[in-house]
């Protein structure tokens, strides 16, 4: 008895079925960006008139990407996702594509200073991405700085800090999706 | 895992020259970027036509979330009356709240209209709203206090109409797209407001300090009279907002003045009205050059 061809999971694995189907392009390839641009576009849905509590999720799932799946993105790539994201986000234009470049450059920096590295390694590099992004995004938005504003920025950033685990396991499990064989080879 | 990116180019040409290429890219992005930050906080309108095209384009999503928002939160609210001492008193207090707050703005008003019957009747606007609307979103994300509105120039909004809720005053609309416009809050740090205290003629400035509260500012220097619980309502100086209506109660006092908190949470409203400019001629005139004003009559620069 041939049994393993009996089982019908035989043929397959974690990105589908391997028999008659390929990885679809299109979805390998846009699904990092639409998910940075739905990032960017997700907080000002939101209602805040106080302080601004909501995480840059645009920023957070752009580093995501960056630090989980490296040579994905271009390293260009803030610049027209940054584009975007200021188009949105109620900073003043080019705030972001300044940043976001400048974070691309960074990471790209300590990737090659630190190449063998674990998520707490990841963890901490967000971290430092996030202070500094929120932090000079608060710098150049164009916005009388007072006191009370450096107070009002930090529940935002521990909020971003502690939900970058969560981005990052979404990004994996995006990441999974991307790679899923859907295209049928007739 | 070593990351593909730092893999060494080794010898390969082709591998060394795309990875400077990319580098070199990034860094013009940057500098691109700093560029035009640098022109949109010169010129803060520079890129208000691709904002609004942007806003314009998720506005039926802030319209669905909007609805779902003012719908939850009555199902809360609903839940913490029952908890607390019966399911119609969460709405009550709200009403005696608008009541309370109506009963100083008609006080307001009041006044305001017996210092104004001997004055010059000057072409004021009566008040109906150019449009009711509801808030599809904000910037939550930002250090700026934004609201984005569902109603835009195909509604007529124009550039600084003042925005009201049922509560008292929102904010003023800073860029009008088709059919949406941009709002600026009374917290953000660049708004500034002239009140006075309703019940009497202490006039101040309320000014966004960018973290929820407006910091009351008085003009008169001195004593200072106020009260933590005094409520400011609009002066109507400026010529944008109508006089007498609600903007915020006092905190704490400070010894110019003091923290004022805002009486319409925008995260709290359903509906926002937009009001037309209350005295277009005094808005006018302050946005005159002195050198213009006399010679080609009232064309604002």
């Amino acid at each position: 008895m041939i049994e393993g061809d009996l089982n019908p999971r035989s043929h397959s694995d974690p990105y589908g079925r391997r028999i008659n189907r390929e990885h679809s392009r299109i979805l390998a390839t846009a699904l990092p960006y639409a998910t940075i641009v739905l990032g960017s576009i997700l907080p000002t849905l939101f209602i805040s008139a106080s302080v601004p509590f909501v995480p840059p999720l645009g920023f957070l799932i752009l580093i995501g990407w960056r630090l989980m799946r490296p040579g994905l993105l271009p390293s260009w790539a803030g610049l027209p996702l940054g584009a975007i994201d200021d188009l949105f986000s109620g900073q003043p234009f080019g705030s972001a594509i300044l940043l976001w470049s400048l974070t691309m450059l960074a990471i790209e920096w300590f990737e090659a200073r630190f190449p063998w590295r674990g998520f707490a390694q990841d963890w901490v590099a967000a971290i430092l991405a996030i202070t500094a992004y929120i932090v000079l995004a608060m710098f150049v938005s164009g916005a009388s700085l007072t006191a009370s504003m450096a107070v009002a920025i930090i529940p935002q950033l521990l909020l971003s800090i502690l939900l970058y685990p969560m981005i990052a396991a979404m990004v994996s499990w995006l990441d999974r999706l991307r790679l899923m064989r859907i295209r049928e080879i007739r | 895992m070593a990351p593909p990116s730092s893999r060494r180019s080794g010898h390969s040409r082709r591998a060394q020259y795309s990875r400077f290429t990319s580098y070199l890219v990034a860094s013009i992005g940057a500098v691109i970027g700093a560029a035009l930050l640098g022109l949109s906080l010169w010129q803060p309108t520079t890129f208000s036509e691709l904002r609004g095209l942007a806003g314009d384009a998720t506005e039926p999503v802030g319209q669905t979330t909007s609805a779902t928002r003012s719908g939850s939160g009555g199902v809360i609210d609903t839940v913490a009356a029952y908890f607390r001492a019966g399911s119609q008193n969460a709405a009550l207090r709200e009403e005696l709240q608008i009541a309370r707050i109506r009963l100083a703005e008609a006080a307001a008003t009041d006044e305001e209209n017996q210092r104004l019957k001997e004055l010059l009747r000057l072409g004021e606007s009566d008040g109906e709203a150019v449009a009711v609307t509801r808030i599809t979103g904000s910037s939550a994300s930002s250090a700026r206090r934004f609201a984005y509105i569902g109603a835009g120039r195909s509604d007529g909004v124009t550039v600084g109409m003042p925005v009201r809720s049922a509560r008292g005053v929102v904010g003023r609309v800073l860029e009008v797209a088709s059919s949406t416009s941009r709002v600026l809050l009374l917290t953000d740090s660049e708004s500034v407001l002239p009140v006075r205290r309703a019940g009497d003629d202490i006039v101040a400035f309320a000014e966004g300090r960018g973290d929820g509260f407006v910091r009351i500012r008085l003009i008169n220097l001195g004593i200072n009279p106020l009260e933590p619980g005094d409520l400011f309502v609009t002066s109507g100086a400026g010529g944008y907002y109508r006089p007498g209506v609600a903007v915020a109660i006092l905190e704490e006092t400070r010894p110019d003045g003091g923290i004022a908190r805002i009486i319409a949470d925008p995260a709290a409203t359903q509906f926002v009205r937009v009001e037309p400019i209350w005295l277009p001629e005094s808005v006018n005139a302050a946005s005159q050059s002195p050198n213009s004003a006399l010679s080609d009559g009232g064309e604002d620069n």
